[in-house]
């Protein structure tokens, strides 16, 4: 029982940083219909960038990472700026490519600034570990998922009574009736980028943190993909669901089925899931089904 | 002979066997005849090196058409051909080394199996399209590498296996040049079937479904089946190409089939050209060549720069990206695209019209 609850708890955590990058991913979906094969870079990038300042400049965690949030802001809004705007309108697949040409690129950068090898976080959160019943959770594992849960307030609060996020959800829902409006259907693009890039760098600085960082953290890039397709591609509540239940499914594999079949199996996991998911109910748990008329 | 140069400056068909012609003009049909002769003969002044090299160009191609047939004309992204040139790969490695057979019997079963894995994971692109079908392809990659790099019994785990180069009579394909000339014979042969099928009623009703697929329903084009069958021969192709490349390395193993190689594939036909056959060949040897001719730049240039071949593999990946994104932008139709252009141009040089 024990172990079930450890493994509970590891996919929680685990799994409420995937609903924060794909937060991040479905937000850019809803917005623009562009699908950012890059999200998980754009994590690598923000990772590094905040384990530079705290381990190079000697800058303390949280203003570091709050520097960190706004380098990917800033990132964010770049290349949708410079990439993006060009393909709006393109079919599905100059979109899908152009990301993956953009993880490739940033993926490179960071292979040329940071190097191949894997680098840890220096101690940030305390190593006494915590006792919850019977159930043993270090520190840092905690402190992501209030780290998460706050984010995740805010995102609420910001889409609920914020002009900006407001103007987010229009777009959402009808970019032509939003344009009427007099909001910038451009700027609510190049927001929801920045939105991406800044929820990415949070979650990779804390998986960084319970880790170590190297550049297979971009995987989480791919995960992100059966998160949100569970939870519904358009649906931010769907996002954080799916996180949370993909992550606990994941730990719960590599608890119970990995020593049965020589390990391996966590990580594959969530794309037979995802399989499944698109078999059987492609638009997911909260996704807006699509009609289509000719 | 009149001057093969000369450009075509219209088409003035008389009757419908010169309008069904595959290369409608006879100085074309000469012009393609002196290409192939040309790619046919030139193994004999060059290196083994270089040999080599166009070996690997000509193996990328024949994915690349079969990756076209797919995504180019029928409109179905896939970002699982990796995980399916790995199945034909181990096909071929299992049925040669493992049971015996001859290399001649396992190069069309590895084609087959291919094609019926790949028809397996093609069946939920009938309510799958875009952006979803994209998703489950990439599902099936990952959970094809996982089977192929856990099944140790069958494929040897994430150690692979090793293959023979193929042989005939006596003869082996071991030599360079020799080799080349296998890889051109069915290079040629699917670029000619390619070529064909589009001229016939299945490669029309692919491209009908690629445009507009509820539409092609209403006009009577089974959608279940074409898609089906569009998985089925992409991937026949990609399973010969990865079987010839399995002989051609003379290994397989997991990590020569991960979703890096998935994408190249698909950069292959994007820059080459989407929905072109010869775009599929130029983009194949771009993208191949592209790292070999960036490392010799950069050992022009390590003299003045000595770091520079410290961060090859970075640099890599991030003019790789570019070259994608570039092409997106600026001539989303690929190198087929600028080839015509360029065709175009002097067709009627130095008249402007």
């Amino acid at each position: 029982m024990a172990f079930f609850l450890q493994m509970l708890v590891t996919g929680i955590v685990i799994g409420s940083v995937y609903a924060l990058v794909a937060l991040g991913f479905v937000l850019i979906y809803k917005s623009s219909d562009a699908i950012n094969f890059a999200q998980g870079e754009f994590l690598l990038v923000g990772t590094y960038v905040c384990l530079t300042l705290i381990s190079s400049y000697n800058i303390p965690f949280i203003p570091a990472l709050i520097i960190t949030l706004l380098f990917s802001a800033a990132l964010g809004l770049l290349i949708e700026r410079i990439v993006l705007r060009s393909f709006i309108g393109e079919p599905i697949i100059s979109l899908i490519m152009a990301t993956i040409g953009l993880s490739s690129v940033l993926l490179g950068l960071v292979h040329i600034i940071w190097g191949h090898e894997t680098k840890v976080f220096p101690q940030i959160f305390s190593e006494e570990p915590v006792k919850i019943g019977s159930i043993i959770v270090a520190p840092v594992y905690l402190w992501s998922l209030a780290i998460v849960i706050v984010m995740l307030l805010l995102f609420t609060l910001f889409f609920k009574y914020s002009k900006m996020g407001i103007a987010m959800r229009a777009t959402a829902d009808d970019q032509q009736a939003a344009m009427s409006m007099g909001i910038s259907v451009k700027v609510i693009f190049a927001c929801s980028w920045a939105i991406a890039a800044v929820v990415s760098a949070v979650g990779g600085v804390l998986i960084g943190n319970i880790n170590g960082v190297n550049s297979s953290l971009s995987m989480i890039g791919l995960k992100v993909l059966p998160v949100a397709i569970l939870g519904g591609l358009d649906s931010i509540p769907g996002a954080i669901i799916g996180g949370i239940i993909i992550g606990v499914i994941e730990s719960m594999t590599g608890g119970y089925l990995d020593p049965l079949v020589g390990g391996g199996l966590k990580e594959v996991m969530p794309f037979i899931i995802l399989v499944f998911i698109l078999m059987f109910k492609p638009y997911g748990l909260f996704g807006k089904k699509e009609i289509e008329r000719v | 002979m009149r001057n093969p140069f000369v450009m075509d400056c219209g088409e003035f068909h008389v009757n419908y066997k010169q309008d069904m012609a595959l290369w409608k003009i006879s100085r074309i049909r000469m012009r393609i005849y002196a290409i192939v002769l040309l790619f046919a003969l030139f193994p004999l002044v060059a290196s083994d090196y270089i040999v080599g090299l166009a070996t690997l160009c000509g193996i990328a191609a024949i994915g690349a058409i079969g990756l076209n047939i797919l995504t180019g004309f029928t409109g179905q992204i896939s970002i699982g051909v990796g995980a399916f040139l790995g199945v034909g790969g181990y096909t071929s490695a299992i049925l040669t080394t493992t049971l015996g057979l001859s290399f001649w019997v396992a190069l069309p079963i590895a084609g087959i199996i291919t094609a019926l894995v790949g028809a397996l994971f093609g069946i939920p692109s009938l309510r799958l399209k875009g952006l979803y079908l994209a998703i489950a392809t990439l599902a099936a990659q990952v959970i094809i590498l996982f089977v192929i790099s856990r099944w140790d019994s069958l494929t040897g785990g994430t150690a692979g296996l090793v293959l023979s180069r193929p042989e005939i009579a006596g003869f082996s394909f071991i030599s360079e040049k020799s080799y080349y000339y296998l890889m051109f014979i069915i290079l040629v042969a699917t670029t000619l079937f390619t070529l064909n099928l589009f001229r016939s009623r299945v490669g029309r009703a692919f491209i009908a479904v690629r445009d507009r697929d509820v539409a092609a329903e209403v006009i009577g084009i089974d959608l279940f089946k074409y898609k089906v069958l569009a998985f089925f021969i992409s991937s026949f192709f990609v399973g010969i190409a990865g079987a010839l490349l399995g002989h051609y390395m003379m290994v397989v193993s997991p990590e020569l089939y991960s979703t890096t190689v998935s994408i190249e594939y698909l950069a292959m036909i994007l820059v080459g050209g989407l929905g072109s056959v010869f775009g599929s060949i130029y983009g194949a040897v771009f993208i191949t060549l592209l790292p070999v001719i960036l490392r010799s730049v950069i050992e022009v240039f390590s003299g003045i720069f000595p770091d520079l071949a410290a961060v090859l593999n970075g640099l890599k990946e991030v003019v790789f990206g570019l070259v994608i994104i570039i092409f997106l932008i600026y001539e989303p139709h690929g190198l087929a695209k600028i080839w015509q252009n360029i065709k175009d141009y002097f067709r009627l040089w130095p008249f402007s019209y």
